[in-house]
């Protein structure tokens, strides 16, 4: 099934690319999320079948699978209303779609790849897509994001191939040449430690260009700031959970060897760096979209965070992920309506958005509650549990400081979120405000109630998936 | 005779730190690109032919020809001063980049694995770290894609060591070299020189906080 997903969505994209009728655009988007809905399926009902030899949908693929499938409908539906606003020509139209479908679709099958090449590959193709949307407005600011996009994922894919090259030399002394995660996980116990090391670091470094940690993250800031909001929705939550994917797949077979602990302190330094560096900005920024990149950030921190302490640690890590993904990308949606109004991202110009779109404002105020985790939202429950497993797992001094920063990054974020919707701006000519239809914040308000109502009352299934996940760790 | 090859590129490294001009780079490169075929030719003694064949057309032709050619073009289209315009002295370029060797020497020294080729092993860090320095010392955009691409010569010495057990990720080494800089070069010939005339860094400070 995933090669026949393959090669149909290649096609898929290379059509849109070169097509230039709006009908037939539609259709195939349309043709193309029900392919994605249909595979999305497949692979649950086949769950640890290994397909054309590297692919294997294991729990942690499926669960993240499942997310992107539904943010990337909500994705897709909204990049239609965003080209519909900005009267673009066939021609970007035709690029921006082509890209998009082959960003989720390459996302898709880098869960899904159970060989740490193959998921490099589909890394790669993910730099490709995302610098064709960052770049959607070619203007000398999208230029300057894409490059530096591009020349930062360039470098980190670079190091996470050296670090390939020093799993394989690991390999080496364990007798085999098979780089499947299966079988690293088999021989984990008999693998060159010092080899491995170099190996998790270099790999580790490589994917926080996606995942958003120290030291790589700027480059993904740049991104989902100049990418059209609909794009950045995608940067923001499952482009980074494509990254947690890399990393906790090595860090799995990490987890039965002796350098477990070492490889934790290493992700709780940059875990706690990344924190601070985000609420560093998080202070200072005026840009909105920034802002809502730099929370991102934030999050992955307290996702890594959890999966260094361990524990409970590792349950909350993948709720987490799986909740921010759906919070976050309503509030980028939620953007392109603000934008719409505002005509700017920066926080000076916006103000009493209440008056202007109730609906939009209401997505804005419960999505702001989703993302600095406070009761009811379901990021709450999962942060409640990263807490308390970096309590069990002694880290008290971590865990201060870290609660330390979150309130101040809840104040930051707070207080830009508050004026938007409250504060009157002054001398804002709103007489030409355009009149934004209720209806399109609807998949928004979906998106918000799936990630308060999976984490106050998860379904068995998907906390049998998250069990699954994690029970190569150690408990 | 490997050895010999080797060490030609850790000198050509030295002389990459001192170099003052564009076009000199654009030499190295080249020369480094016709070293890794030799490198290539020698060590991969056990692969299959066609497989080689592959190889050795990627180095000779892809980073010996094509990728210099094509800076070259860039270069003239967009009108780039041939100065490189380095943030340090060139004598500190050269000490740092000494430096990074005797590091990578004490480092695979310390290293006790016996599958280690440690010549080829030191020479792949160098070029690897001397590839970043470079990146973050010199001013002017293209050069940083210069620095990139001395990083990929790095990486593809490294990959060799595996090469005779798992040619798949020598393959996939090539596919990084020629995906990434047809991308990163792609970028820059259509678009940069024609928003940005005379590139460097300082005009890449738009988007911040």
């Amino acid at each position: 099934m995933i090669g026949i997903y393959l090669i149909i969505s290649f096609i898929i994209s290379g059509v849109l690319f070169f097509n230039r009728s709006t009908k037939l655009n539609n259709i195939l988007l349309i043709v193309f999320l029900l392919l994605q809905c249909v595979f999305t399926f497949y692979e649950y009902t086949h769950l640890n079948v290994f397909e054309l030899q590297f692919f294997k949908p294991d729990a942690l693929g499926i669960l993240l699978l499942m997310t992107l499938t539904i943010v990337g409908a909500a994705a897709i539906f909204h990049s239609h209303l965003y080209i519909k606003d900005h009267q673009e020509n066939p021609r970007s139209k035709g690029i921006y779609f082509s890209a998009m479908v082959m960003l989720i679709t390459a996302m898709g099958a880098a869960y899904l790849s159970n060989h740490i090449a193959v998921t490099w590959i589909f890394v790669e193709i993910t730099t490709l897509s995302a610098s064709a949307l960052i770049y959607h407005h070619r203007n000398e600011r999208s230029l300057e994001g894409t490059w530096k996009y591009v020349f930062i994922c360039a470098i980190s894919v670079t190091l996470i191939f050296i670090g390939i090259l020093f799993l394989s030399m690991a390999m080496r002394q364990a007798g085999s040449t098979d780089l499947t995660f299966d079988n690293l996980l088999v021989k984990a116990s008999v693998l060159n430690v010092f080899w491995l090391r170099l190996a998790f670091l270099f790999i580790f470094t490589g994917f926080t260009a996606k995942l958003g940690l120290v030291p790589m993250y700027t480059a993904g800031i740049d991104a989902k700031d100049k990418a059209p909001a609909p794009a950045g929705a995608l940067f923001a939550t499952v482009l980074m959970n494509m990254g947690f994917v890399g990393i906790f797949r090595i860090y799995v077979v990490i987890s039965h060897t002796t350098i477990f602990a070492w490889t934790n302190s290493v992700i709780m330094i940059a875990a706690f760096l990344t924190v601070f560096v985000a609420t560093v900005y998080m202070v200072k920024v005026k840009n909105i979209k920034r802002m809502l990149a730099y929370s991102g950030i934030e999050h992955m921190g307290l996702v890594m965070l959890g999966l260094a302490a361990g524990g409970i640690g590792y349950y909350a890590a993948i709720l987490h992920i799986i909740l921010h993904a759906f919070a976050k990308s309503s509030l980028f949606f939620q953007f392109s309506q603000v934008y719409k109004i505002y005509q700017s991202k920066s926080i000076y110009d916006v103000g009493d958005y209440f008056k202007y779109n109730l609906t939009g404002a209401m997505v804005i105020l419960i999505g702001f509650i989703c993302a600095t985790a406070m009761p009811p939202s379901g990021l709450f429950v999962s942060e409640f549990m990263i807490f308390s497993a970096l309590f069990k797992a002694h880290q008290i001094v971590v865990l201060v400081l870290v609660m330390l920063l979150l309130t101040m990054i809840i104040w930051a974020f707070g207080k830009n979120i508050f004026k938007l919707l409250f504060t009157p701006v002054e001398d804002f000519d709103d007489r030409h405000v355009p009149k934004i239809n209720p209806l399109h914040s609807l998949s928004q308000f979906g998106l918000i109630g799936l990630s308060i109502y999976l984490g106050l009352n998860p379904p068995v299934q998907f906390v049998n998936l998250i069990q699954e996940a994690i029970k190569n760790l150690p408990h | 005779m490997i050895n010999v090859l080797l060490i030609v590129l850790l000198i050509s490294l030295l002389y990459l730190s001192i170099a003052n001009r564009l076009l000199t780079y654009i030499k190295i490169l080249a020369f480094q690109g016709v070293i890794l075929f030799g490198v290539a030719l020698i060590e991969l003694s056990e692969i299959n032919t066609v497989n080689l064949v592959l190889i050795l057309l990627e180095t000779i032709i892809v980073k010996a020809i094509l990728v210099p050619v094509f800076i070259k073009y860039i270069i003239k289209r967009n009108n780039i001063t041939r100065e490189m315009e380095p943030f340090i002295p060139n004598f500190v370029s050269l000490i740092i980049v000494t430096i990074i060797i005797v590091i990578t020497i004490l480092l695979s020294n310390s290293i006790t694995d016996t599958h280690l080729e440690k010549i080829s092993f030191i020479v792949a860090l160098s070029t690897l770290f001397t590839g970043l320095f470079i990146i973050g010392t010199r001013k002017k955009v293209i050069t940083h894609v210069m620095g990139y691409l001395v990083i990929e010569n790095g990486v593809f010495i490294l990959s060799l060591a595996v090469g005779n057990e798992m040619p798949l990720l020598v393959n996939l080494g090539i596919m990084l070299d020629i995906f990434a800089s047809v991308l990163i070069l792609g970028i820059f010939v259509n678009k940069i020189g024609d928003v940005l005339k005379d590139v460097d860094v300082d005009q890449l400070r738009n988007l911040k906080d």
